[in-house]
């Protein structure tokens, strides 16, 4: 089946499970289209493995359209590929050219270590967010949405750093494999309002403890992961983070 | 019809919940502790429901096919959710959410669980809120509302184009906490793949580890399927690539009645097919047509690009044929419109199935707002359209994004091209007020089941739903079972129900590879789709429907023959997983097909072309088709239609008109 006329060589990070060394295996893909997302260019060269009888390329993916968090592709060096403030799934071919070759390897982290292929466990972040990522209110405790008026600043905000979908290429691109940015978004958004704050203390404490406890690196302020992140998750949230850490270790 | 007892409360309508919840059967602390429930997906329902069983003291597990809890397909809601609230002091009101509910759904849907809905809703907005949601706010600290369509009010709450990912955060950070708290046992990258009866109850479930490939045998006093819709049966839809209805088809095999499985929601506004490479398709918020205009040219054919053509020789169709609505028609009125002006040659773009969504007049009208409150008192041409600009970039940013992400075309100077798409599937496990199956001791919440939303859905209801049904309804509704049940010990997963139900899942898995054919699943899956859209689709009719379903029966024999699974069962296999899936999804496709046939009259989202008014409308028959179809599986692939009839006390049913 004809798509388009693009013409790229792949180069993809092959790794049958946790347990063996993986490689990259080179494979050329031919009649592409512009229109189609990188995923889609992935589906094509994997109906064509089936069809030849070889393994599909395992990757994540699920919403494609940005929002689930779930796709994760290195690309040419860089977590979602060249293009700023996109997932993977909304990568387009347009942004590469007829005789490209392209680099495709899954997020890199001690803390994410490989299943298979482009697959890689991101778990850790969800026992990051049980140790805090939440506000304490059981269902069925709470007040009229309008007895807590909030700042639209401040609103606004918490609603910027929220706005993290957890797929994890703040890590990949650290060169310490650090989890501040996303840590920090999360507790950025309880730390600006008031719901929030009552176990703020508590909240930066614990989150921070598991996020060391997981391997992820420290941070060096080179502020790549901001610059890749998909959703412009800010720099400040790791500010903000340290600040909240500080004046909770020094109320001990 | 003896076998659905839909449980309604006796007594007047508003006082039916209130006086369940006082008068139901509780479970004490104690014994909660050694009640054990199973939640399958965490979506809104999902995790809404197994945080809040949690809090209460059942020992809880979750699991999802995802890698986290975080990746449910709810994340991707953009336009908001609806509450009567009524802080806009707009005239809103219980009542109101409920008749619109009722009459968006064109009157197939219960009045009792609607009316519960509605008077829930404005919990949910507390809840959500107290846990830390950061919903849109106006200057003065309160919350803002937005308009959807089928309504006249402004009861929609919103977090930018981000509403769903913002709720779902809030119901898995109360999720996570739990599992933190060690009530919660969560299981991520699983795929239920079977249901377990013992003596008539439903007592667990077997459930595949997505990693390592084993299947694992799980007990539970009571199993709750949160498992979404089924929109993927068409291939395109704006479901996630992994949204399937394996978990409720399972059910359905074992016991449970599908119901409605043909009431499926087109959504209008979807960013429109722009080749066969295509996997999936991209939904444009309802909320757009709060400040979009649809459009087409007035004159069949015309090639022109949208900006040459002059506003004189532009037919604003919705606006003409539904003035007292306008572009907030309700969803199937809105798509069905589309349909009608492409399929009359009036459609734009190069595949000529496209309409314009246009926001020239909404940024124009901010941009003179913005200049008055700014102070500025001779805007240039150029200024008001900046200033309008940064107002539609406020509300709607990440929308117009991610339309330039996939068309390459910038939707602040070029009008959108849109098109219907399916989105949303109102249809689901047949449940009744208690929101259980026709299985004992199996729920079934959000949109895997069929209760609230009658024939078509109206916009920013699913996300009210399937937080109500986690977070206010279930907690209550399933004391009524679960007290009957305190003194059932847990049953040993080597009771032979569970052997057996893991023998049968691993037969259906060893089938795939046996087969070794020469076609791939998607191959299978892209063909049912095309049957489904071009005849289970917008319009259906008798000879369609016949056809397809020889054609679905023939794809389901080619399938068993003929479909190729690389790899091997005891590994991290996506293609083994999507095998499954399409072949529940075969199955599947043949009954909405026959549910479509059976139902001769239009409603909601099914148009029967055989039955519309002189206008184009659906035609309702409510004399013969008052009721839920509840479709019984009798085995080998034949059904029996069961009727649940429809009584309405509260609301004079009508033709709907949004004229």
């Amino acid at each position: 089946m004809s798509h388009g006329n693009m013409n790229l060589t792949l180069k993809v990070w092959r790794q049958k499970s946790d347990k063996v060394a993986g490689k990259l295996i080179t494979y050329p893909v031919q009649d592409i289209s512009p229109d189609m997302s990188f995923l889609e260019m992935f589906d094509v060269l994997n109906e064509q493995l089936i069809t030849k009888g070889e393994e599909p390329i395992a990757f994540d993916h699920d919403c494609r359209e940005g929002i689930c968090g779930m796709c994760s592709m290195f690309i040419n060096g860089q977590p979602h590929g060249p293009k700023k403030g996109v997932t993977t799934c909304q990568l387009h071919m347009r942004s590469f050219k007829n005789g490209d070759t392209i680099v495709v390897e899954p997020w890199r982290a001690a803390a994410f270590p490989v299943i298979k292929d482009l697959t890689v466990d991101r778990s850790a972040f969800d026992r990051i967010i049980s140790k805090g990522g939440f506000i304490s209110v059981n269902t069925g405790n709470a007040q009229d949405a309008n007895n807590l008026p909030i700042p639209k600043p401040d609103a606004d905000k918490a609603f910027e750093a929220a706005a993290c979908i957890g797929c994890g290429a703040c890590v990949a691109t650290c060169k310490n494999s650090s989890a501040m940015l996303f840590v920090s978004a999360k507790i950025s958004q309880f730390a600006l309002l008031p719901q929030g704050r009552v176990e703020a203390t508590a909240r930066v404490k614990n989150m921070v403890a598991q996020m060391d406890e997981e391997g992820f690196g420290n941070c060096t302020n080179t502020g790549a992961c901001e610059v890749e992140c998909p959703k412009g998750i800010s720099l400040e949230n790791i500010a903000r983070m340290n600040r909240e850490f500080y004046v909770a270790n020094m109320k001990e | 019809m003896s076998k659905l007892d839909s449980k309604i409360p006796e007594g007047q309508l508003e006082q039916k919940w209130e006086k369940y919840k006082s008068s139901v059967a509780l479970v004490n602390p104690a014994n909660k502790r050694s009640l054990e429930v199973i939640v399958v997906g965490s979506g809104l329902a999902g995790a809404s429901a197994a945080a809040t069983l949690a809090e209460m003291g059942y020992k809880v597990k979750c699991l999802c096919f995802q890698d986290s809890a975080r990746r449910a397909h709810s994340i991707a809601a953009q336009g908001g959710i609806n509450a009567a609230k009524n802080y806009q002091n707009d005239g809103d009101s219980t009542y109101r959410l409920f008749y619109d509910t009722i009459k968006g759904g064109d009157y197939r849907a219960r009045e009792a669980n609607v009316y519960r809905l509605a008077s829930v809703s404005a919990n949910i907005i507390d809840q959500c809120v107290a846990s830390g949601v950061p919903l849109a706010r106006e200057y003065g600290g309160m919350l803002s509302n937005r308009s959807f369509g089928g309504t006249q009010v402004q009861r929609t709450f919103y977090a930018a184009g981000q509403t769903g990912q913002q709720l779902l955060l809030g119901a898995y950070s109360g999720l996570q906490r739990q599992v933190g708290l060690g009530t919660v046992t969560m299981l991520a990258r699983h795929e239920m793949l079977n249901v377990v009866n013992i003596d008539g109850k439903c007592r667990g479930i077997i459930a595949r580890d997505l990693i390592t490939g084993k299947l694992e045998r799980h007990f539970g006093h009571a199993v709750l399927l949160c498992t979404g819709g089924y929109g993927n049966v068409f291939y395109l839809s704006t479901n996630a690539m992994g949204s399937n209805v394996t978990a409720a088809w399972k059910a359905h095999k074992k016991g449970a009645f599908f119901g409605n499985p043909c009431f499926t929601q087109i959504h209008p506004t979807c960013i429109p097919v722009s080749g066969d490479h295509q996997s999936k398709l991209t939904l444009m918020s309802e909320s757009l047509r709060n400040d979009g205009r649809i459009w087409v040219p007035k004159k069949a054919g015309d090639t022109r690009k949208a900006n040459e053509i002059p506003e004189e020789e532009r037919d604003y169709y919705l606006e003409r044929r539904y003035p007292a609505f306008g572009n907030l028609v309700p969803r199937d009125v809105a798509s069905r419109a589309a349909k009608e002006r492409c399929d009359a040659g009036f459609g734009v773009g190069t595949s000529k199935m496209a309409v314009y969504l246009d926001f020239k007049s909404a940024i124009a009208r901010y941009g003179h707002t913005k200049a008055v409150t700014q102070g500025v008192h001779n805007p240039s041409v150029q200024q008001l359209k900046d200033f309008g600009k940064q107002v539609v970039e406020e509300k709607y940013g990440n929308l117009f994004e991610m339309y330039e992400q996939i068309t390459g075309e910038n939707p602040y100077e070029l009008p959108m091209r849109i098109y219907p798409a399916v989105h949303y599937t109102m249809g689901g496990l047949w449940v009744d007020y208690n929101l259980m199956t026709t299985v004992p001791g199996l729920y079934a919440l959000g949109e895997a089941n069929f209760s609230d939303h009658g024939a078509n859905r109206l916009g920013a209801s699913a996300l009210m739903q399937g937080l109500a049904d986690g977070y206010f309804v279930i907690p209550y509704t399933i004391g009524a079972y679960l007290s009957k049940e305190i003194s059932v010990k847990p049953i040993s997963t080597d009771h032979e129900a569970f052997v057996a139900a893991e023998t049968e899942s691993q037969a259906i898995i060893n089938k795939f590879f046996e087969i070794k054919g020469t076609k791939s699943v998607d191959h299978f899956h892209k063909k049912l789709g095309k049957i489904m859209w071009d005849k289970c689709g917008m319009a259906r009719n008798e000879k369609g429907l016949k056809e397809a379903i020889e054609e679905i029966k023939k794809i389901r024999e080619e399938f068993w023959k003929d479909v190729c699974v690389p790899g091997t069962a005891n590994e991290f296999n996506p293609e083994l997983e999507k095998a499954g899936r399409v072949a529940d999804f075969i199955e599947l496709g043949e009954l909405m097909c026959m549910d479509a046939l059976s139902r001769t009259e239009s409603c909601g989202g099914h148009f029967r072309e055989e039955s519309q008014t002189e206008e184009g409308e659906a035609l309702r028959k409510d004399d013969e088709f008052s009721f839920v179809s509840a479709w019984e599986n009798k085995g080998n692939h034949s059904y029996e239609l069961h009727k649940e009839e429809l009584k309405f006390e509260a609301i004079k049913i009508a033709q709907r008109s949004y004229k």
